[in-house]
């Protein structure tokens, strides 16, 4: 399957530019300021400049907390939401641009995932439908039978007894639908899937359930994973590179490995720390001053700069850029680049 | 004299024609000063358990048998009134959720002095000042303005700050804190752990963390219980419990979570589900999940017994243990 297709990434995002207008309309820009009446249009900046590259196979992690850009990053790759500025290409083609009636044949190679599998399956359809549904859609040649089957192996795959097609979503736990959810999916043999927190809303047992499922897709499909998550520690298991995003700006991108054992940014840095680990008493925790600002009207400069203990004027008036490291890593820093952080 | 003692503790709710029990026979201390983390998934009763305590349950819950003795007094037992005197008084509870804890329409100030002249003969002037010392103890910036605001000004990890400034306000000796920071970032939790771990321990003040966090128990408690379908099935010493965990659903627990298995490798998890409170299976809750699971375990309830340092509910513990050992000197 891979050997006709191009060498290229599979998906490149190429500065990439996301803002939400918090103001529509004239009157809505209409403020007073110092008993003035001026004109101003907030816009929220929720991705700033991202450039991201996924290879076939890999399984890139994008992490942040929240309000960092990760889920707008997952909705502009899927199409559900247009850029402002920048490209997105997948497989050689760019598909910013596109119109809706030319996405349907990506849709079937690339497939969401989301958090909250309480929302993401209609509760007015049982599982027979809701599954059925893609597959008639992207293969409208399928005889019922062919569609049946197709349903039945990809029940089967998630580990969902296909006697309990009939079942309607409020019949199955949290974990069962999310799995519901990636057979879903999975019934129109994507190649890449982006996954929103698909484990944030499971308990552990469970969790650990839906990872693994993940990975056997992974091994037994050749799939290619855009993986969102605020778990530090999913990303180490599952990941093979790692994304950081804060407030809309990736400040460090690397392999999992790299990135877990050095650290660069000091925003990855205070993140790691943060973890609760279960077996040492004492954390080493890095307090980080404040909290993340809003992203509307961004500061100029550093956008960690507010948090940051090693900022200084540079810092303040200067956006750094990502600069790559001797170890592969790209860092967006200027007190990496610098060298003037003390370990 | 304990703390707080809970005494065979069952908890029930009516439904429509028969009764489901949330919590089964549960017993625990609580020495003054002692953090103890409660530990469990989601139905598991911890939550309940933290409400009971309260006194907060409210229909169709109710407290079908059992004692909470909070310094010898029963709290279950206990007149609306009588139970006023205590909450927020001698205990105070910190939620998940800052927003639903806070009211809206309220100022931050308002909420604090309104707690405050309920419990002790202040002047608004003087409740006020204890407000600001109690903020500025949480390290809120400037906490005199504070007082002035709205919670929706302020962010997330401020406002649950300000819920714990409040759960401290009368100098109260237990704190029950239901999953703090499930809703804030990972920075920002590391942050109100510290503060929360910090003013505990100088103020002498007992910890209940309730949690589905291991690393976060682990960092916060001298002690745990794990719960299990409304039951405590394994109780001890946070650091033995999390080192050397002895019921198969707490090493199931501790196993399952990724920082366990080598990146990339499948993950040990535990089959099938929680069983549902309407459902509960019986002899042992676990037995359907438990690959331990002999026959008696699907018929006999394990009562707990004391097995190397910790307490646990489990037929199978000792053969359990004894495979183990011989798995790792193999």
């Amino acid at each position: 399957m891979k050997d006709a297709m191009s060498d290229g990434p599979l998906l490149e995002l190429k500065q990439v530019e996301k803002r939400f207008d918090l103001d529509q309309g004239f009157l809505e820009t209409i403020k007073m300021r110092n008993g003035k009446v001026i004109r101003e249009k907030r816009s929220v900046h929720a991705v700033n400049n991202v450039s991201l590259k996924v290879d076939r196979g890999e399984a890139l992690c994008v992490v942040g907390e929240s309000g960092c850009g990760k889920s707008t990053v997952a909705r502009l790759i899927a199409g559900l939401l247009k850029p402002n500025a920048g490209e997105i290409h997948y497989d050689g083609t760019r598909i910013d641009n596109q119109s809706r009636r030319s996405m349907i044949p990506l849709r079937k190679k690339m497939q969401m995932i989301f958090q909250n599998p309480y929302a993401s399956l209609n509760s007015r359809m049982n599982i027979q439908q809701a599954l059925e549904e893609p597959v008639r859609y992207h293969n409208p040649g399928f005889s019922r039978g062919e569609v049946r089957d197709k349903v039945a192996e990809v029940m089967r795959s998630v580990g969902v007894d296909p006697s309990w097609s009939a079942r309607y979503p409020h019949e199955f736990s949290g974990g069962q639908r999310q799995r519901i959810a990636i057979a879903r999916a999975l019934t129109v043999d994507p190649e890449f899937i982006i996954a929103d927190e698909p484990i944030s809303a499971l308990d552990v047992s469970i969790q650990a359930q839906v990872l693994n499922l993940m990975l056997e897709a992974k091994d037994q499909r050749g799939l290619t994973y855009l993986f969102i998550t605020h778990d530090l520690s999913v990303v180490q298991h599952f990941g093979t590179r790692v994304a950081v995003l804060y407030l809309g700006s990736v400040c460090e991108l690397a392999d999992t490995a790299t990135l877990f054992e050095n650290p660069k940014h000091p925003y990855t840095r205070a993140l790691l720390s943060a973890v609760p680990q279960l077996k040492d008493d004492r954390p080493n925790h890095i307090r980080l001053r404040g909290e993340i600002p809003t992203p509307i009207n961004l500061p100029q400069g550093c956008p960690f700069q507010s948090r940051c203990a090693y900022a200084n004027d540079r810092c303040l008036a200067e956006q750094p850029r990502p600069v790559q490291q001797p170890d592969g890593s790209m860092v967006a820093c200027h007190a990496v680049e610098e060298d003037r952080m003390v370990d | 004299m304990s703390l707080l003692s809970v005494r065979d503790l069952t908890v029930k709710f009516a439904m429509r024609d028969n009764t489901v029990t949330a919590l089964d026979n549960i017993s625990f201390d609580l020495a003054k000063g002692e953090r103890l983390g409660i530990v469990g998934e989601s139905g598991a009763g911890k939550s309940i358990t933290g409400f009971s305590l309260m006194n907060l349950l409210s229909r169709p819950g109710f407290i079908d048998n059992g004692k909470i003795l909070f310094e010898g007094e029963d709290i279950a037992n206990m007149s609306d009134a009588q139970m006023r005197g205590i909450r927020g008084n001698r205990m105070a509870m910190i939620f998940q959720d800052p927003m639903v804890t806070l009211n809206p329409v309220l100022t931050i100030g308002q909420q604090m002095v309104e707690t405050l002249m309920a419990h002790r003969k202040l002047s608004k002037a003087e409740a006020e000042q204890i407000a600001v010392v109690k903020l500025r103890e949480v390290y809120i910036p400037s906490p005199e303005e504070r007082l002035a605001q709205y919670p929706h000004e302020l962010s997330g990890g401020m406002r649950q700050r300000i819920i714990i400034a409040m759960a401290l306000l009368l100098d109260p000796e237990l704190i029950i804190a239901d999953e703090p920071t499930t809703a804030l970032d990972v920075t920002i939790q590391a942050d109100i752990m510290e503060l929360l771990l910090e003013l505990c321990q100088s103020n002498k003040v007992g910890l209940i963390l309730i949690t589905h966090d291991l690393g976060v128990v682990s960092q916060m408690t001298e002690r745990t219980l794990v719960m299990y379908a409304g039951k405590i099935i394994e109780a001890g010493r946070t650091r033995e419990i999390i080192n050397d965990p002895q019921h198969p659903y707490t090493q199931g627990l501790i196993n399952a979570l990724p920082q366990q298995t080598k990146p990339g490798m499948r993950l040990k998890q535990i089959p099938g589900n929680m069983p549902s409170l309407t459902a509960i299976p019986a002899g042992c809750p676990f037995s359907p999940r438990c690959e331990y699971v002999r026959d008696h375990c699907r018929t006999t309830r394990p009562e707990p017994v004391q097995y190397a340092h910790v307490e646990v509910a489990c037929h199978e513990v000792n053969r359990l243990h004894r495979e183990n050992s011989e798995e790792q000197s193999a």
